[in-house]
């Protein structure tokens, strides 16, 4: 479910909503046109922060993961989910004794749990795994493979998939068991949907690059 | 005035007690600017970026305090990334060369190293004053060495910092020779303090008069400190916030009792979930009706109507600050299911002074019109899910003619917006959008119309390189911080921060 206004300059696609969470009142509203003066927009409810496919890619929902989407949305975690709302200053959301406990037992939980992943190299004789969870982004995470596979390294892994130089890309697998390239979507969505990664080389990733595009 | 030696009109601008009213009088004439920069001693600076430190020092050589603001708002909020900038220390080294004679600093959103505060610290005799709101990047080790090499400090004041515990006993570096303390505010610490050491500093000063504390200090040392220390004024153990599990009831309560009151700030404590005894409009009318004198107002909430905003305008018209968060985003009227429209245009129609405005609930254009419309000395804006079209934006441009800082969320504003009115934003401090419909190519256009104004593109994933290169012009822009500045370009710009 996604809460759009559509108007004439904006133009929304209209995806399908569950009920579940649907309060009467505002199927209500969506039938009651031009009393309120938003006319001819049709409001439908969504989780804060989320958008359509017609926003920028980076923000959009994958089709596929409406429903595991719909399941995140009634686990009360999911609304703390959307950066920056409420606008809270992080230690006053921590600092509540109700929610203290909760909290504090939930990032135990997260931590012991990690976000293990295999890291395969293309040559290498084993496997390494890996905590996707320590990272704080794109960069500590190829600085870290660097550091683990320089011994089987015949050379950096680059940024730049195909520029010069470049020996091996990173890949992985996602939710879907397609196989991405490293670095496309927000952090965020990366780790919450990397299933394993793959360090292949250069010229085999040249094909994922373009094929995209 | 000009036949008035220059030792009269100064003497006539120390009766100027704003900096805006410094500001005011040194664009009138060439003398008058003169005079005023070189008995100018305390000097504000609301964007680090705005300026370089060293053009500002070069202005005013008998700088004695300087204040000086780093991140957007919004970074409060996790919003902006944690290496954005704001750094502290451009400022410090300049005042080294140029000011030495700094006594007073404060910072507000900046990173401050303890290699920073220990430069600091050893760099200015007549140290007297350092508050620090909001920073982060330093540690106890940082707080040492202010202990150390400040004597003669007489406030430290540390407010909602993100200070790493390095262990130390910073509170031991005070010298047994300190005896200048006035304000003392370490509630933000996590670590725990030595209480005999505490109790021993608290008793050879005996100017001191604001005491904060943190949690980690016990009641029998409060007893001893509290004995030790009969002049103080103000005693603190952190800041007292009201928590909504006092309800409406405890609300009515607080609105019988408290006539007096002037700000009341009420945090939700379970921002998952509408518990029994979160508040709700009622608790917000009872204080309305019962505290008159009421000015400034943070409420989180989890349901507004609009028949009680307009009642609160009514029994309120003084409100300066009015900041209503409704945790559900798009919530509508719960009752009439209509927009809160009205119920904040009553708020902007009756209160006359109102310098800053949070929005939230379900909102349309209309309360963006009834905004430029009557909030005339509106300063600050925040807008988060709101409106329509484009034309919400424009009407606050247009309509708010005090309007310094604006920030804007997840709202439908687009390009057409952004460059309705590009002149506007050089009579504002700053203008924050992320999650809007601008595009780079709006970007870029306001960017090259107002050579004057830094536009920052913040790009946080991977891949900035191919920003530059394949990124098309009609690519929403994720988040956009516009302002003004004499600066220029800024060099400490990290990789994912593109100005254009």
């Amino acid at each position: 479910m996604t809460l759009t206004a559509n108007t004439d300059r904006l133009l929304f696609s209209a995806t399908p909503h569950s009920s579940v969470e649907f309060p009467a009142r505002l199927r209500e509203m969506e039938d009651v046109k031009g009393s309120d003066g938003l006319g001819d927009t049709e409001l439908r409810l969504g989780l804060p922060g989320t958008s359509t496919a017609t926003r920028s890619a980076k923000r959009a929902l994958p089709e596929g993961d409406e429903e595991s989407h719909d399941e995140l949305r009634r686990t009360s975690a999911a609304k703390a989910q959307v950066v920056g709302w409420p606008p809270i200053r992080s230690y006053r959301k921590n600092s509540f004794p109700a929610r203290k406990a909760e909290a504090e037992a939930e990032a135990e939980a997260e931590a012991a749990a990690g976000l293990y992943v295999k890291v395969s190299m293309d040559g290498a004789p084993y496997l390494r795994k890996i905590d996707l969870s320590v990272y704080k982004g794109y960069k500590e995470l190829r600085e870290s493979l660097n550091h683990m596979f320089q011994c089987f390294s015949l050379g950096e892994l680059s940024r730049r998939e195909g520029g010069s130089g470049s020996e091996y890309a990173i890949t992985y697998e996602d939710k879907d068991g397609d196989l991405m390239l490293v670095g496309d979507v927000p952090w965020e969505m990366f780790i919450s949907s990397c299933k394993r990664l793959r360090i292949m080389k250069g010229y085999e990733a040249r094909g994922l690059e373009s094929r995209k595009h | 005035m000009t036949y008035f030696p220059e030792e009269v009109v100064e003497h006539i601008f120390d009766f100027l007690g704003s900096h805006r009213d410094r500001n005011a009088v040194s664009t009138v004439c060439k003398a008058w600017y003169h005079v005023e920069r070189l008995s100018r001693l305390n000097v504000f600076v609301g964007n680090c970026y705005a300026i370089r430190p060293e053009r500002v020092m070069a202005r005013f050589p008998g700088m004695k305090s300087l204040s000086v603001k780093g991140k957007p708002h919004f970074a409060d909020y996790n919003l902006v990334p944690y290496d954005w900038g704001g750094f502290a220390l451009p400022w410090i080294k300049a005042a080294v060369r140029r000011s030495p004679g700094l006594e007073d600093l404060r910072l507000k959103r900046m990173v401050v190293t303890d290699d920073d505060l220990d430069l600091l610290a050893r760099s200015f005799p007549n140290f007297r004053s350092l508050v620090l709101v909001s920073c982060e990047g330093f540690s106890t080790d940082g707080l040492a060495a202010i202990a150390t090499y400040c004597r003669g400090l007489r406030e430290l004041d540390l407010q909602e910092n993100e200070v790493e515990d390095h262990g130390r006993q910073w509170l031991s570096c005070f010298h047994e020779s300190c005896t200048s303390l006035v304000s003392l505010n370490f509630a933000c610490l996590k670590g725990e303090v030595n209480a005999g050491v505490l109790e021993r500093l608290v008793a050879r000063c005996p100017n001191l008069r604001s005491l904060k504390l943190n949690r980690a200090v016990s009641v029998e040392s409060l007893n001893e400190i509290v004995a030790r220390a009969p002049y103080l004024v103000d005693l603190g153990t952190g800041s007292f916030a009201v928590l909504d599990c006092i309800g409406d009831k405890g609300l009515a309560v607080v609105a019988s009792t408290c006539k007096e009151l002037q700000e009341l700030r009420v945090f939700p404590s379970d921002i998952y979930g509408a518990g029994a005894t979160s508040v709700t409009e009622e608790g917000l009318v009872a204080i309305s009706s019962g505290c008159p004198k009421l000015n400034s107002l943070l409420y989180f909430c989890y349901q507004m109507t609009n028949a009680a905003l307009i009642t609160v305008a009514k029994n309120c018209p003084h409100f300066t600050r009015f900041r209503l968060c409704i945790l559900d985003p798009w919530k509508p009227d719960p009752v009439t299911n209509q927009p809160l429209d009205e119920g904040f245009g009553a708020i902007v129609r009756s209160c006359k002074n109102l310098r800053r405005l949070s929005l939230s609930g379900l909102l349309t254009d209309q309360v963006f019109l009834y905004i430029g419309l009557y909030a005339k000395c509106l300063e600050m804006l925040s807008i988060a899910f709101a409106g329509d079209s484009d034309k919400g934006m424009v009407y606050i441009l247009k309509g708010c003619k005090n309007l310094r800082k604006l920030e804007i969320r997840d709202c439908p504003f687009g390009d057409i917006a952004l460059l309705n009115d590009v002149a506007k934003y050089e009579t504002m401090r700053s203008l924050w959008m992320s999650s809007c419909d601008v595009t780079l190519g709006g970007c870029k256009a306001l960017a090259a119309k107002m050579p004057r104004l830094n536009v920052e593109i913040i790009n946080e994933s991977e891949g900035t390189d191919k920003l530059e290169e394949n990124i098309s012009d009609l690519h929403k822009v994720e988040k956009m911080y516009v302002y003004r500045t004499v600066a220029g370009p800024r060099n400490d710009a990290p990789d994912f921060v593109w100005t254009l």
